[in-house]
């Protein structure tokens, strides 16, 4: 079966966000950027499910600007067959990267599409709940285990209150929670091999989708700062200071 | 305008979490709440009761049992001809189910807002709360989700909404719930415990941070919470992570064991009233934000607090 990853181009998570002074949004100019690490596990997964001889081929995609092309080499480097690349110059919000995703779902007719949870720059927690409703699949989010049997996956989701499994009929989406793999590196072989993998370009208007965005941002600041306190010499100071607070009699 | 909550519940009693979704819709328009589930007549009794609900709506079948989304989004679509906000608390249920309706209406939805600053402008936290964007929507209908700990709750008691049961709700036939793993505990929950521990990496396993947090949060009547790197070690479970992907806290006093404080743990802990941490690197991040810190060895200062409390 074929498997569908998409992967998103994000600011590296070990980088400080910094909000740009005249608060239009975060600065991106030469920063390091890298896939989105919720995507690499999604990728993984995918990889795992080929070793497995559960999956036959793996699609990467990506919608954005043309430097994803290194998020999707990347991928191509950790396993993935091929890639494509939906090149858009503006940010493209969830609700239209899932129409995207769901024109290229209808052409490629995978069995599973394993995204990421949250993209760690917009927070949005969105993209995979919504293609499952355009698709009107089943959905497996915040996945700590995935398992394929016939026409079914088990999925184990990690949940407010702690782990809840559910059985969802193929062709279905999963997203991705911190626990389900560890992410592999790509070898220096392999990345070499990626550069010849195929990877066709496109454009949102091949799926006759309109990205014009919903949502105006009408400024971003930066949250309000904590002031650092002071430090205690030790637990009897500690525990004088808690007192006086009242958090402790 | 017309608002619907859902309604967070485990079949029995309203959870926390919905009462600060109603606060947030309050500010938008007139109240609704939309009970789904099996056997959830004394949950829709309970929720008319919070101050300000109009009207309860209860969908009550085998469908809704463990609220899959796959069959729970077109019952809430369906409501949302009648209504012009769908506002779920930002939970694992509420973040599970929005999107998949707002897919549904065709609109993108608002997550994790922190403050109404209009009919159709919020404020939201972007990349792990290092930013916080005014957002504004063009989409006729809102669905939004709502931070827990940027919203005041609703009293419980004192309202008296009528009650309305919702005909229909077919299960789609596309998944089903297996089982799940709830944690007891008699601790308080995370994301409405007045104090919580948290310990990280450095308790070094599941046995340590159980000997040392778990006596710790006892005396102090806390929740227990973890880093990602104590989960991902095996040494908590998962519910109990706190962070930009886990959850989100605000209590009293936060308590922070042998964490160091990554940008992504700071985003679900920095809103706390009052932060304690120990850490024997005296310039770990953690101090950054900390309003008393101490540096020292956990192993040692730890059982020495837990003794002197
Ligand atoms: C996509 C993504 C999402 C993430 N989401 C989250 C999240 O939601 N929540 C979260 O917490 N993290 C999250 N992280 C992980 C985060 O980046 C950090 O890796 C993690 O928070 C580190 O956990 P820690 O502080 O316990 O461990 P470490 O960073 O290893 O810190 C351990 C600390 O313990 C101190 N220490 C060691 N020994 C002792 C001792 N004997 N006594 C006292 N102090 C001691 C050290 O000085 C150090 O400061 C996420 C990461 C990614 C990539
Ligand atoms: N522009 C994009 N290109 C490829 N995948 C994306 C894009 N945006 C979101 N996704 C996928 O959707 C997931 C959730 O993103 P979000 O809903 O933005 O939090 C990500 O982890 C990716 O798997």
């Amino acid at each position: 079966m074929k498997v569908i990853v998409p992967v998103k181009r994000v600011l590296d998570y070990n980088v400080k966000p910094r909000v740009k002074a005249d608060g239009s949004g975060v600065d991106l100019a030469n920063v390091k950027m890298s896939m989105n690490p919720f995507d690499e596990i999604a990728v993984e997964e995918a990889i795992r499910l080929k070793e497995k001889g559960v999956a036959t081929e793996i699609v990467a995609v990506s919608i954005g600007v043309a430097k994803a092309q290194d998020t999707l080499r990347t991928a191509l480097a950790m396993g993935a067959d091929r890639a494509i690349l939906v090149t858009a110059e503006t940010e493209v919000e969830p609700l239209a990267v899932a129409k995207i995703l769901k024109a290229i779902v209808d052409e490629e007719t995978p069995q599973l599409v394993i995204l990421g949870k949250q993209a760690i720059d917009d927070d949005a927690n969105q993209t995979g709940q919504m293609l499952a409703a355009l698709t009107g699949w089943a959905q497996g989010t915040f996945a700590s285990k995935v398992e394929v049997e016939g026409d079914t996956a088990k999925v184990t989701r990690e949940v407010d209150g702690g782990l809840e499994t559910v059985s969802l009929k193929l062709p279905a989406i999963v997203t991705t929670d911190l626990r389900l793999n560890e992410p592999r590196y790509a070898t220096l072989p392999n990345i070499m091999k990626a550069k010849s993998k195929p990877l066709a370009n496109k454009t949102p208007a091949d799926y006759g989708v309109d990205i014009a965005p919903r949502l105006t941002i009408v400024s971003v600041a930066e949250p309000a700062k904590r002031q650092a306190g002071a430090k205690v010499a030790d637990v009897d100071e500690l525990v004088m200071k808690l007192k006086a607070m009242g958090v402790a009699k | 305008m017309k608002t619907l909550v859902w309604v967070e519940h485990d079949g029995q009693a309203v959870k926390d979490a919905t009462l600060s979704a109603v606060t947030a819709a309050s500010k938008l328009g007139e109240v609704h709440l939309l009970v789904a589930g099996e056997n959830v007549g004394g949950v829709a009794e309970a929720a008319a009761k919070i101050a300000g609900v109009d009207k309860v709506h209860v969908a009550d079948g085998a469908p809704f049992a463990h609220a899959l989304a796959e069959n729970v989004a077109p019952l809430v679509a369906g409501l949302m001809e009648s209504h012009d906000a769908f506002v779920a608390p930002a939970t694992t249920t509420g973040k599970n189910i929005a999107p998949r309706v707002a897919a549904l209406l065709d609109v993108m939805q608002l997550s994790d807002i922190l403050s109404v600053e209009g009919p159709d402008t919020f404020t939201r936290p972007i990349y792990a709360g290092n930013a916080i964007a005014t957002v504004k929507t063009s989409d006729a209908k809102l669905v939004v989700t709502v931070r827990g700990t940027a919203f005041e709750k609703a009293a419980a008691e004192g309202g008296s909404g009528t009650i309305e049961a919702v005909g229909g709700g077919a299960d789609a036939g596309v998944s089903s719930f297996v089982g799940a793993e709830i944690a007891q505990s008699s601790r308080p929950e995370l994301t409405s415990a007045k104090i919580i521990v948290s310990g990280g990496r450095a308790l070094g396993s599941s046995d340590e941070f159980h000997k040392l947090i778990d006596p710790l949060a006892d005396k102090l009547g806390a929740g227990v919470g973890a880093s990602r790197a104590a989960v991902d070690a095996g040494y908590a479970p998962n519910d109990y992570q706190v962070g930009q992907t886990g959850k989100i806290v605000a209590p009293e006093v936060y308590v922070a064991v042998g964490i160091s404080g990554a940008i992504q743990h700071l985003a679900g802990m920095k809103d706390s009233k009052v932060i304690v941490a120990i850490n024997k690197d005296e310039d770990a991040p953690i101090f950054q934000v900390a309003d008393l810190g101490l540096v020292g060895d956990l192993f040692k200062v730890v059982p020495e607090l837990t003794k002197k409390l």
